[in-house]
């Protein structure tokens, strides 16, 4: 059931087992508009498996997945075209859903792109390429976008300006965001629900707690909990799960 | 006018041509080349069964084809065999079942290198019929799916999550291919469709930088070799099937130079 009308993906006791193991069990999950849950977690902890649940990739699942909207934009951890295929960047950005020239034109505006809309996609590097993927994600103003290490070989400066757009995004076409990421000391900072994964939900919450939780400790080792102190005094307030300012932290 | 037998092959080629340009781009970008293989080798079953039974040409090789193929996607589903071996056994098992029908059928006539290298002096007023009308079907077909075939050929994932159900235009796509094996069998010969599929396709490769591009140098390829080939073939009297698929092979070495001024220069 679905009271909630702030929430685009449910995701109850979801798992996948593939030749007698599982890639990852007992997920739960809610996305809400206008919020960004970002999952973070060692290599084959299941992260891009769970993003694939989110999205129905998968045919036959334990648990439930259900989704509450059909505007969804996605952006795979990886895309590769091959050479036979000649696609511009103009061509990739209506690849799902025609746009105006100057929706186009916005998007890779925001992501620092514009200049390559005439490329072909092979010739650009892999960070044009991620900008790229992600302008096209976010052209088709979706309501629910899924962006899977959407920033990998991106430089730092790049890196910083793509998180602060996609918490902007968030934002101002109010969709909810899954994102899938590495780069703890910034997505700490910009996101609202933090799911640790390693096979399992490990630990989950606002930043604060899964910073402070034992298990994130155990598996991130102790000098990334010192990444804490940083969120701290970055942010005088704390979130709850839906993001509403529960008490001050000063 | 379709009495002229020369007229009646341009007519057919350039029918076929049209339908093989875009057709060939997603063979070549989706790399299912040896699937076109696959699809003209299970045709001869398809001849066969229709000159044993007395039944439509086309309409066999269609019905034969198109079996063929979706049960190579049901055996890609329930098997942990790669394509590659999967299209190997319905490939040579489709043909040698065939030629095992053959054996039974000495009774009739059967001009079997017709069936393999096309024959042109055989294309007749209702060959031409099939292939306009049917090309007609395919193009229009084509046009329908093309946004979600050409999404999930650039990424399949990205395409079904963003709602655009890959799996049944990839079956809708084989469907197609199949049609176009059974109207282009009587012209071109089934071992060498593949060929007037793909190649003029790669030529357009090296001469284009975006998909529509591709599709109407492939076109524009197809049609010139179909011209220049039915030519020489009535001049020089050699087999208009194999002549024209030599044409197009001269055009693809000619965009070599096309690419490679791209490239260097």
């Amino acid at each position: 059931m679905n009271n909630n009308p702030n929430v685009l993906v449910k995701i109850s006791n979801a798992g996948i087992h593939k030749n007698g193991k599982w890639l990852v069990k007992d997920v739960n999950l809610e996305i809400h508009r206008g919020k960004i849950v970002t999952i973070i977690g060692p290599n084959g902890s299941g992260k891009s498996t769970t993003a694939k649940i989110t999205l129905g990739l998968f045919k036959r699942i334990e648990g439930s997945v259900e989704r509450f909207t059909k505007k969804i934009s996605y952006v795979p951890q990886k895309v590769s075209i091959d050479w036979t295929l000649p696609v511009r960047v103009m061509d990739f950005m209506v690849l799902t859903e025609d746009l105006e020239p100057q929706e186009i034109n916005d998007a890779l505006t925001l992501t620092g792109v514009d200049h390559l809309i005439s490329r072909n996609l092979r010739d650009l590097s892999g960070g044009e390429f991620q900008r790229v993927l992600l302008a096209r994600a976010i052209a088709k103003k979706p309501e629910l976008l899924v962006l899977d290490e959407p920033v990998q070989g991106v430089d730092f400066a790049g890196e910083v300006a793509l998180y602060g757009l996609i918490k902007k995004i968030s934002e101002t076409l109010n969709c909810g965001i899954l994102l899938i990421s590495h780069d703890l000391h910034v997505v700490m900072s910009a996101t609202d629900y933090v799911v640790c994964l390693n096979g399992h939900v490990c630990c989950s919450g606002t930043p604060v707690d899964v910073a402070r939780d034992k298990h994130y400790k155990e598996l991130f080792g102790e000098k990334s909990s010192q990444l804490l102190s940083i969120y701290e005094h970055d942010h005088d307030h704390v979130h709850t799960a839906d993001g509403d300012i529960v008490k001050d932290n000063v | 006018m379709f009495d002229d037998f020369l007229f009646r092959a341009l007519i057919a080629g350039i029918g076929i041509a049209l339908v093989t340009g875009p057709l060939g781009c997603f063979v070549v970008w989706r790399r299912l080349s040896f699937f076109g293989d696959t699809l003209a080798h299970s045709a001869l079953l398809g001849v066969l069964l229709s000159v044993a039974f007395d039944l439509n040409i086309s309409l066999t090789i269609f019905t034969v084809s198109s079996l063929i193929a979706l049960l190579l996607l049901r055996l890609q589903k329930t098997t942990n065999l790669p394509s590659d071996a999967l299209l190997g056994l319905l490939s040579h098992s489709s043909l040698a079942v065939g030629l095992v029908i053959l054996g039974f059928l000495s009774f009739i006539r059967f001009d079997i290198m017709g069936v393999l290298f096309g024959d042109i002096l055989s294309v007749n007023v209702n060959d031409l019929l099939a292939i306009w009308i049917g090309g007609a079907i395919i193009l229009l077909v084509l046009w329908f799916i093309w946004k979600p075939l050409f999404a999930s050929t650039v990424n399949y994932e990205l395409a079904e999550a963003e709602g655009m159900n890959p799996e049944r235009v990839n079956a809708i796509f084989t469907i197609l291919l199949a049609a176009l094996i059974a109207i282009s069998i009587k012209m071109v010969g089934l071992l060498l469709i593949t060929g007037m599929l793909i190649i003029p396709t790669t030529m357009a490769r090296n001469l284009s930088n975006n998909p529509k591009q591709m599709v109407i140098l492939s076109i524009i390829g197809g049609l010139l070799s179909v011209f220049i080939g039915l030519y020489t073939s009535f001049e020089i009297n050699t087999s208009s099937g194999p002549t024209i698929v030599v044409v197009a092979l001269i055009l693809f070495i000619l965009s070599l130079i096309g690419i490679r001024k791209r490239n260097y220069g």
